[in-house]
């Protein structure tokens, strides 16, 4: 059942995450943080520990301006913590994402499993800030950190039989809830051709706003392909696997008529039950009018080459 | 007899509380919200509060036979209207703040999407029998109006099934409700069955 939040804060207060932390550090101040976290939408302790990173602007983020904090990080699809928007804030404080272990196999030369230290050193990150189309209609605009996931990939010397790679989500029923339900098939896995993976838009983000990811949005590491509707971009990722054929997806196996494995967000294109061509933009309130959805997100100069051989409506 | 007026205005405001609750949200009052997508989760919650009411409008007559208490049957017509009253803003929700009152994407909606089919039938067959609920229309119709206001089990069907079609994963929830419409077209049949 779907809850109205009683929320102390409401989204329009905040515009930026500058004014949110300002908020917090007043109610630190007056002392009521306590009381504060416990009955508002202000960050969990867990979140509080988020650690500010290092990043150097790209020049593939959207001049667009972003979704407030409290919008991107408590209306989530996370299923392993509930099917309800705000479940994943409520109940993903459970998630340890400390040590985190990926591993790494199919075919590519260096298998193995990597700690998360391992994975993320040699690169360094840049916020993109990048618009993000939800199959359910609604779209946000967040500014991720991250880094190419080409990057990443080739460091595992992918062979020439490496034509698709996947990827896994953590599957753990003791910090994870949802999957106690098997409403789609755990663990939560995805996959791109290999040419997505090493389109330079398609990056592993680690923060969001400057600082580490919450766990609601799929901290420690997960999948951004802007491009492609969000549950595509497969949260904390536990596995990755390169592979001849086309992997199978979560969703694909659940409902093959009304999720395709490319996912390309496609006004063109509805839904089996609704229609793309239109989405709800976040964060405007209650008499917005919804915005035209673009091909590819928008992303069509970077993207759609990819694509050229493909008939978009029978590969959606 | 001042009972009955106690118990119907407690049920009137009963009633009335969730649309208090929503237009508290709505505006950010009260430390009431509707979150980050106001638009879906208002729709969302008016039409869970026309389903409940109209289930439980239905569940009148069998709390009747079970109780005894005849009175129950004066609140029959207060709640089959409140139910009404939250489909009939679910739908002005959805005409109005979500597609904006443009009437192509609706009218798509209503020929395309099978749930919003089955919804603006199910409010289709509801305005009918909100018109014709007065002491007025009762008299007029005499024994039709009885067989007009059978419509309620066809539109309650409707109203589940929409509810079912338009979830994407999770059908828990619909079926609870669904459990519940059995019940009651159930008990139903079984008085038929008995006479
Ligand atoms: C007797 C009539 C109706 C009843 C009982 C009813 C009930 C419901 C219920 C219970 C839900 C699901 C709420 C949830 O998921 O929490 C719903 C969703 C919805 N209904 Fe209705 N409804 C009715 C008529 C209509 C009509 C006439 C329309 C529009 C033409 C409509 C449009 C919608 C839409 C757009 C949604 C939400 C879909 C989404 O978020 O994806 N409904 N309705």
């Amino acid at each position: 059942m779907k809850n109205i939040n009683n929320n102390i804060i409401r989204p329009v207060d905040i515009t930026d995450e500058q004014v949110y932390l300002k908020r917090r550090h007043f109610l630190q101040l007056a002392g009521i943080a306590g009381a504060g976290l416990a009955f508002s939408g202000l960050p969990s302790r867990a979140e509080a520990e988020l650690k500010p990173l290092q990043t150097s602007p790209s020049k593939y983020s959207t001049d667009q301006t972003p979704n407030s904090y409290q919008d991107i990080s408590t209306y989530n699809n996370y299923y392993e913590f509930g099917l309800d928007k705000d479940d994943p804030v409520r109940y993903a404080k459970s998630l340890i994402t400390d040590p985190w272990t990926v591993k790494i196999s199919g075919e590519c030369d260096k298998p193995g499993d990597y700690n998360l230290e391992d994975i993320l050193k040699p690169h360094p990150l840049e916020e993109r800030i990048y618009r993000l189309r939800c199959v359910e209609a609604w779209s946000m605009v967040i500014p991720w950190v991250g880094f190419p996931l080409g990057d990443l990939l080739k460091r595992f010397q992918p062979n020439s039989n490496a034509n698709y790679v996947s990827f896994k989500t953590l599957n753990d029923s003791t910090q994870m809830p949802g999957v106690r339900r098997r409403v789609l098939r755990w663990p939560y896995h995805e996959g791109l051709t290999m040419a997505e993976a090493m389109n330079p838009l398609a990056i592993i983000a680690v923060g969001l706003y400057g600082k580490t990811l919450p766990n609601q949005n799929g901290a420690p590491l997960r999948l951004v392909v802007p491009w492609k509707y969000g549950f595509k971009s497969i949260k904390s990722i536990v596995e990755i696997s390169f592979s001849k054929k086309q992997p199978d997806t979560s969703w694909g196996r659940s409902a093959p008529r009304e999720y395709g494995f490319y996912a390309n967000v496609n006004p063109e294109v509805d839904h089996p039950r609704w229609s793309q061509a239109r989405e709800r933009v976040i964060g405007t309130g209650l008499f917005a009018a919804k915005q035209p959805t673009l091909m590819f997100n928008g992303y069509g100069d970077e993207v759609a080459h990819l694509y050229s051989d493909l008939n978009l409506r029978k590969n959606f | 007899m001042k009972k009955l007026g106690l118990i119907k205005v407690a049920v009137f405001t009963a009633c009335l509380l969730p649309f208090a609750q929503l237009l508290l949200a709505a505006f950010g009052l009260a430390g009431q919200s509707l979150g980050a997508n106001p638009i879906e989760e208002l729709i969302h919650q008016l039409g869970l509060w026309g389903l409940r009411l109209l289930l439980l409008t239905l569940a009148i007559t069998p709390l009747r036979r079970i109780t005894g208490k005849v009175w129950l049957l004066k609140l029959r017509r207060m709640l089959g209207l409140f139910s009404f009253f939250y489909v009939l803003l679910h739908f002005l929700s959805y005409a109005i703040l979500d597609q904006g009152l443009n009437f192509a994407a609706i009218g798509e909606d209503i020929l395309e999407r099978p749930y919003i089919t089955l919804g603006i039938t199910a409010l289709m067959m509801l305005i009918p029998l909100a018109v014709t609920s007065t002491n007025g229309w009762m008299r007029r119709l005499g024994r039709r109006w009885k067989k007009l206001h059978q419509l309620v089990y066809v539109i309650a069907i409707l109203g589940v099934w929409h509810f079912f079609w338009q979830v994407k994963l999770d059908t828990r929830e619909p079926l609870v409700y669904a459990g519940i419409l059995i019940v009651l077209l159930g008990y139903r049949i079984w008085l038929k069955r008995k006479r």
